[in-house]
């Protein structure tokens, strides 16, 4: 029996997708059977059990699922926010919405993925949708 | 056919100890004293004990340090850790051990002093690398978006959660041991510091020192102890998540399925229930098991805690302790919901004392609204 095989050979899919964000790319697995997105990345749908995933890119686009403000005094750098984002493709992440007063995300706003790059790994933020 | 292990195994011990603040103390001196305490209480010595059940944020391999502790050579151990619902958990793993003979005399204790040795959660959870680069305020910011959502979706509200801190209050208020018993009003709770919206300091639970150990054996033995036997009659264990992200509907936990396994085994429902212990870290966790474990229908749960429903003199007796938000919340909180329902059927909990209760239900949580597990106890009139 074989141990290994391609589809578990090179990087994993943290790896996969820390490096996409890196070449400004937002991407996730989406399964081959099902043809449900996911996240976090695994090597496995966990919608349906299959291996059979390859990487699509994402419109970015989401509405905020649910939001909290978590209080910090200001000398500490003030309120922010922290949130869950449905995307379009279905699956809901944690991030935050910035350029609006962390208060003033409000449940169902339509937002629209930032690669953030100001940390040691890119990671994604969102901006209230243009036009919303 | 009632289900093999239904009331096959019965609590005959129970002790506390540390409560509130235990200066000096590490975790397994507490937990120490929990089991000397539920062994006097049960009749029984050290060296009777044969199977270990603890959890532990201290200790990587709890079973292990909490049995060279106490200098027993347990027959079977289990360290099973799903966070604070582990204890509650043990109650399933005991009596299937004491049923297979496994063991005949099941421990099941626990130790914190986390108030004492600095006042913040003791936890050696790993990092959520998806979450970590927000800053969420583990965990309450979880519990925040649970609450939040709940908020939108069925019109809950910040009061309706107070009114669940204020009926914890007002239990705690006939419980000597509780940690928190000063008068509180809903506007207190509303005025409290907020920490993460929508959720204030009252909303959530006591840090507290404190241990707790339960004493297990078969049934059959149970009647030969000097305390009434109270029997374990089922208990479900859930699991849908672990990170807050991949809970999949913010306002629906696993409970539903653990108390749905727990009836089953126990042959009841709902209505069977004299009085209910829930896992209350934060005021929206009584609202939402309300709701799974069927006491009220979703969406309706802020509705049933209002206006002292669940507080003494309510229509049902929910954390007669005073709960983790004023009794006692030393990180993991399980074992102290299963005692409080213990000592509920046992009779003799003073001014809290539930008038006759037959049939109480404890439904633990672990994480963040991650692990759910249900456990209905009974007296022998239900047996």
């Amino acid at each position: 029996m074989s141990t290994t095989n391609d589809r578990f050979s090179g990087p994993g899919p943290d790896q996969i997708y820390s490096d996409f964000l890196t070449k400004g790319v937002f991407s996730l697995p989406q399964c081959k059977d099902c043809h449900e997105f996911h996240f976090f990345p695994r090597v496995v749908c966990p919608h349906c059990g299959s291996f059979n995933l390859e990487w699509k890119e994402l419109s970015g686009k989401g509405e905020v699922y649910s939001t909290t403000t978590v209080r910090r005094k200001p000398e500490r750098g003030g309120n922010y926010n922290v949130c869950h984002v449905t995307l379009e493709e279905g699956p809901r992440l944690m991030s935050r919405v910035e350029g609006v007063d962390p208060l003033d995300v409000k449940i169902g706003d339509p937002v629209s993925a930032v690669i953030n790059n100001d940390e040691d790994s890119p990671f994604i933020v969102f901006v209230p949708a243009q036009g919303a | 056919m009632s289900h093999e292990l239904r009331g096959s195994s019965a609590v005959v011990g129970v002790g506390l100890a540390g409560c509130g603040e235990a200066h000096g103390r590490a975790p397994l001196d507490i937990l120490a004293e929990a089991t000397h305490n539920a062994l006097e209480d049960a009749g029984l010595k050290l060296s009777d004990v044969d199977g270990i059940f603890t959890g532990s944020s201290y200790h990587f391999m709890p079973a292990l340090s909490t049995a060279e502790y106490l200098g027993i050579k347990p027959r079977f151990s289990d360290s099973s850790m799903v966070g604070g619902s582990s204890f509650v958990a043990h109650t399933l793993n005991a009596a299937m051990a004491i049923k297979t003979g496994q063991c005949d005399v099941a421990l099941i204790c626990y130790g914190s002093n986390q108030r004492t040795a600095g006042g913040k959660l003791a936890t050696m959870s790993e990092q959520q690398i998806y979450e970590a680069p927000y800053k969420p305020r583990y965990p309450i910011s979880s519990y925040a978006l649970a609450a939040a959502r709940h908020m939108h979706q069925y019109g809950t509200t910040r009061e309706q959660m107070a009114d669940v801190a204020v009926a914890a209050r007002q239990w705690a208020q006939l419980n000597p041991a509780a940690f928190a018993r000063d008068d509180l009003t809903r506007q207190d709770v509303l005025n409290s510091r907020m920490i993460s919206d929508p959720l204030s300091l009252l909303d959530c639970c006591l840090v507290t020192d404190g241990g707790g150990a339960v004493i297990m054996v078969s049934s059959e033995r149970a009647k030969d102890f000097p305390n009434k036997p109270v029997y374990v009659l089922g208990t479900g264990t859930a699991h849908w998540h672990r990170q807050i992200t991949q809970m999949p509907d913010l306002t629906t936990t696993a409970a539903v399925d653990a108390g749905k396994r727990a009836f089953a085994m126990a042959g009841l429902t709902k209505d069977d229930v004299d009085v209910v212990e829930l896992y209350d870290a934060f005021t929206i966790n009584t609202i939402l098991f309300l709701e799974d474990l069927g006491f009220c229908a979703k969406g309706e749960g802020g509705a049933f805690v209002e206006n002292g429903n669940i507080a003494p003199g309510g229509s049902l007796p929910v954390n007669t302790n005073g709960g983790g938000l004023s009794c006692v919340h030393p990180g993991m909180y399980g074992i102290f919901i299963l005692i409080e329902a213990i000592q509920q059927l046992r009779g003799g909990c003073g001014e809290r004392q539930v008038d006759n209760p037959e049939v109480a239900l404890v439904n633990g949580n672990g994480g963040v609204l991650s692990s759910q597990v249900t456990t209905i106890l009974g007296t022998e009139a239900v047996l």
